[in-house]
């Protein structure tokens, strides 16, 4: 699978906003890692220390034989155990929404590192508000193909809904990034101001 | 591959020290090796081997004259591929097969050592094989691998000599032993020691052989090897050669039938007192306890790379306790994979042939082999 998000993330490791936070071999943790795609595509440009936390025995397989370190266990049970501020970055790339409890998760994210890189489908874009108004059923799209009695994702919610959660646990939010349908970057003005409305998925550098 | 007992004789200078305080001097201990060790010195594998195990990982053992217990594992283009690495595996000190132990002649006084042997720890192992290693002029090792008792060692050899280990593999295994292990170590005990014809442990001198005793011993660790569906999955409630039950005491049940081979075919390649010598190791194994701080600080700064399995059906050493081994690891920043393999062949899921087990220590050993540059 190929996660839209990758290329951004590369460019947030690589640039974040706190120059300080330039470090030759950043710490990166990868949580639900899948078969470790995102941590070596971030590994071919600049060296990096990547951990995962994957859910699935087979897809942790796949990691060990490549080389990735990366331990078999759940977003929401297992991020308790690491140490706060262990790891420069860590991210959590389109899991939040299928997380038990997302509140949770994304306190440990922040605790555990010093910028969390959290990305998710948008449920408030326009598409999927059309469809339900329209067709009156749960919406589905490319980011949620899923049916809504076989879907992982149990807690969706819009980036407007994101950023009342972090502003209640008092995360802040570095940095924002839009993202169309294609993984691409929103650059016009009206789609950066009513993003709720415009973006399919939304990426934010978090920190506390 | 064609095996022969190698031994070689350790602590000729220097003495080993042991837990106890005791020392060991001029001590044997049998090893293995398999497959080719290349000029850089850098393709060695060790094995530990577990309570019951020995030397003979691969090929043909040349006492029982059946595969090695690990030979699904170790060999040409096997998961542990002796096509590019160098693996050695040693009898652990107190063994029964050529290593120094209960059952061997105690050269100060030319008698057997039977009970007055020291009584020794998994570190004390640990010692002995890094005293072999350095014998044989091999610095590094590129990993340490052993399941159960040898999953032990492999946590006490990345614990003591952090220095000379690359990686590690702990199978099955856990930091130290639960009040249940020792229960169930203790009875096995209990079985052999009530046996008369343990005789004090001198059954040697006494021409003896305490096989009863051993033999329970042994159903009863089987037992706790397996699991509860395997043994339903094997054996059900099948009857032994009869077509009903005969309303007797004689084996009615396949799985009686079963386990009386085992503990039989066990008593004619074990040595009782080396059996009270491994469990009473296996149970004073308490790593957190080596070092103030507990696993934490006795991993703090590791060098060592870790690939710890589980297995979901093993009630030896359940997933949490490796589970921990891996907060603790995660905890000081140490290179860690962890996989609960899916199985329910129980404990002794690590000697069989468990496909997503064998590819994860396949992978894991090629990657760090790629890494190191091993050729």
């Amino acid at each position: 699978m190929n996660r839209l998000d990758f290329e951004i993330i590369r460019n947030v490791i690589a640039a974040p906003k706190d120059t300080s936070m330039i470090i030759d071999v950043p710490m990166i943790l990868d949580v639900g890692c899948e078969n470790g795609e995102l941590l070596k595509f971030l590994n071919k440009k600049k060296k990096i220390d990547g951990r995962g936390l994957e859910i699935s025995q087979k897809n942790v397989n796949i990691c060990v034989k490549h080389g990735l370190s990366v331990v078999q266990g759940d977003a929401d049970k297992d991020l308790i155990a690491y140490p706060s501020k262990s790891f420069d970055f860590v991210i959590l790339s389109q899991t939040l929404q299928a997380t038990h409890s997302p509140e949770k998760v994304l306190s440990q994210l922040v605790r555990i590192s010093k910028y969390a890189i959290v990305s998710f489908p948008n449920f408030g874009s326009w598409l999927l508000r059309l469809k339900l108004l329209i067709n009156g059923i749960m919406p589905q799209s490319k980011s949620l193909p899923h049916s809504w009695y076989t879907t992982p994702n149990i807690h969706l919610c819009t980036i407007k809904d994101f950023k009342k959660l972090c502003e209640k646990n008092s995360i802040k939010i570095e940095k924002s990034f839009y993202l169309n349908k294609y993984g691409k970057q929103i650059n016009n003005p009206i789609g950066k101001i009513f993003n709720n409305f415009f973006s399919t998925s939304g990426l934010f550098v978090l920190k506390k | 591959m064609k095996n022969s007992i190698k031994t070689i004789i350790l602590g000729k200078k220097i003495p080993l020290s042991l837990d106890s305080g005791k020392q060991l001097k001029n001590f044997k201990i049998a090893y293995q090796t398999y497959g080719k060790l290349n000029k850089n010195k850098n393709n060695v594998i060790l094995i530990c081997h577990a309570l019951s195990g020995d030397q003979f990982t691969a090929g043909i053992n040349p006492f029982t004259k059946k595969p090695g217990w690990w030979s699904k594992a170790i060999g040409s283009n096997l998961p542990i591929d002796t096509n590019r690495f160098f693996v050695i595996c040693s009898n652990i000190l107190g063994g029964c097969l050529g290593s120094t132990g209960p059952k061997e002649l105690n050269p100060a006084t030319k008698k057997f050592f039977n009970m007055s042997f020291p009584v020794i720890t998994i570190r004390d192992m640990v010692k002995a094989q890094k005293m072999l290693i350095d014998e044989l002029g091999i610095k590094k090792l590129l990993s340490v691998i052993g399941g159960s008792a040898g999953g032990f060692q492999a946590l006490q050899w990345a614990a003591t000599y952090p220095e000379n280990v690359i990686s590690a593999i702990p199978i099955a295994t856990s930091f130290r032993h639960s009040a249940q292990n020792i229960a169930f170590h203790e009875v096995g005990r209990q079985a052999i020691m009530s046996d008369p014809d343990w005789c004090n442990g001198n059954y040697i001198d006494k021409k003896k052989t305490p096989k009863k005793g051993l033999s329970v011993a042994r159903m009863l660790a089987h037992i706790t090897y397996l699991s509860e569906e395997a043994f339903q999955r094997k054996f059900g409630r099948n009857l032994q050669n009869k077509l009903s039950v005969a309303y007797g005491f004689k084996t009615d049940f396949q799985v009686e039938s079963y386990l009386k081979h085992q503990g039989q075919t066990f008593v004619d390649r074990f040595d009782a007192n080396s059996y009270l010598y491994i469990t009473r190791a296996m149970d004073y194994f308490d790593l957190p306890n080596q070092k103030k701080g507990g696993l934490k600080n006795i991993y703090k700064n590791t060098p060592v790379k870790f690939c710890i399995i589980s297995f979901t059906s093993d009630w030896v050493y359940p997933t949490k306790y490796s589970k921990e081994i891996v907060d603790s690891l995660n905890a000081v920043g140490a290179n860690v994979s962890f996989v609960e393999i899916q199985t329910d062949k129980g404990h002794d899921a690590f000697l069989l042939d468990e496909k997503e087990f064998n590819e994860t220590v396949r992978g894991f050993l090629s990657s760090t082999a790629n890494i190191m540059g091993v050729n």
